[in-house]
């Protein structure tokens, strides 16, 4: 994988508005910013609705991905690309559920919704009607999910990538500093975890910096490219990010995202957490 | 309470939830304005901490109303908009901070 088959940019994204097999994807968690204005010929998937399963605590199955994408009018010859706010959060994680579930091409607009909308570029309130397909989902490719179990044996053994901001990986803030922070979970990170913010990996308008830029952040903050990685957040949409620019831009092979993440490693009973800045150790 | 609520920003001009316990929060809160002192809605704010590292960002509302949930400590706001851009420092204390930040070309 490489940036020319993982990213289109917001030039080439208004020049394909209405390029024949392009479907273009808004991914949010806060769907209001669509139906306020998308880029025209957008569809929306909803993060939380759409893509979590409403009863147990997992994402959709294949099945259910299938159908969400057949109602969408989304084909498995179609070029997906997505994009969304929140510096591409969501829509980096939309971007990995396609990969999982076996989707041809995919990609990511680079910068999302903010460079778009810092570019002045036009917005539509239409939603456009697209008629329905029935789309194929295929067995999710494990590759690039880790699970808690495999996390802990990680310990001391992988690389393993904290994406959250620093004073989320120390313990001192439980969440994001946009939302309050109650909540019951422990505070702290896996041991051994490296810290490297996911918005490293980012320029201020949201696009992604360049390969050399990208390389050089995850070198120095001590990532051995001789072992598989695992990279977790908070709910696993920020370690999307960061995942896709391991595996995606840098190409680098056996890189995972736990979409557990703190909310359920933190949670679980007996696990070892190390507090402060530093890893900690094995 | 493990919440399944994501990371993506809530209402921005919305008041503040019952739940929120302005004893223990650090709200840091304000309107972003441009050179004309007119509200800028769809800027982006993003809260750095004290070594300029990004902690969060949100979008202001048609308002132009932002709002982090932060600690006590000193931090910079940064907007970034179609009007320009504008950075603030604010030494927060706990309840709530209200700032005013400004944009311009």
């Amino acid at each position: 994988m490489s940036r020319d088959t993982a990213l289109v940019s917001a030039d080439w994204a208004e020049k394909n508005l209405e390029t024949p097999g392009v479907v273009f994807v808004e991914v949010d968690e806060d769907t209001s910013a669509y139906d306020g204005g998308h880029i025209p010929g957008a569809v929306k998937i909803d993060w939380k609705k759409d893509l979590q399963d409403p009863v147990r605590r997992d994402f959709v199955d294949q099945e259910q991905f299938g159908r969400l994408l057949s109602e969408r009018g989304i084909g498995n010859d179609d070029l997906v690309v997505l994009y969304g706010g929140n510096n591409n959060w969501f829509a980096a994680y939309a971007y990995w559920y396609f990969k999982l579930y076996g989707h041809g091409e995919v990609k990511l607009l680079d910068g999302g919704r903010k460079k778009w909308e810092l570019d002045a570029r036009p917005y539509s309130k239409d939603v456009p009607s697209r008629p329905a397909t029935s789309y194929t989902a295929s067995a999710p490719d494990l590759s690039i999910r880790a699970f808690r179990d495999e996390v802990v044996q990680a310990i001391g053994v992988q690389n393993l990538v904290d994406v959250r901001s620093p004073d989320e990986f120390a313990g001192r803030l439980l969440a994001p500093a946009h939302l309050p922070q109650e909540q019951s979970q422990r505070a702290g990170h896996i041991p051994t975890a490296l810290s490297v913010p996911w918005s490293k990996a980012a320029n201020e308008d949201g696009t992604f910096k360049s390969d050399d830029e990208l390389a050089k952040i995850y070198g120095d903050a001590g990532l051995d490219g001789s072992k598989d990685t695992i990279a977790y957040c908070r709910i696993g949409e920020r370690s999307s990010h960061t995942w896709f620019v391991l595996k995606e831009l840098l190409g680098q092979q056996n890189v995972k995202n736990y979409d557990g993440s703190w909310t359920e490693y933190g949670s679980l009973i007996g696990v070892p957490i190390a507090l402060g800045d530093e890893p900690g150790k094995a | 309470m493990t919440d399944l609520t994501g990371c993506a920003a809530p209402d921005q001009s919305a008041p503040l939830p019952a739940s929120v316990d302005l004893e223990k929060e650090t709200v840091i809160t304000g309107i972003v304005n441009n050179a004309d002192g007119e509200a800028v809605g769809g800027a982006y704010v993003r809260l750095l901490d004290s070594s300029g590292e990004f902690t969060a960002e949100v979008v202001t509302s048609p308002e132009g109303v932002f709002r982090f949930f932060a600690a006590p400590g000193t931090w910079t706001l940064r907007a970034l908009s179609r009007h320009g851009n504008g950075d603030l420092s604010v030494d927060a204390t706990r309840g709530v901070n209200e700032v005013g930040l400004s944009v311009a070309a």
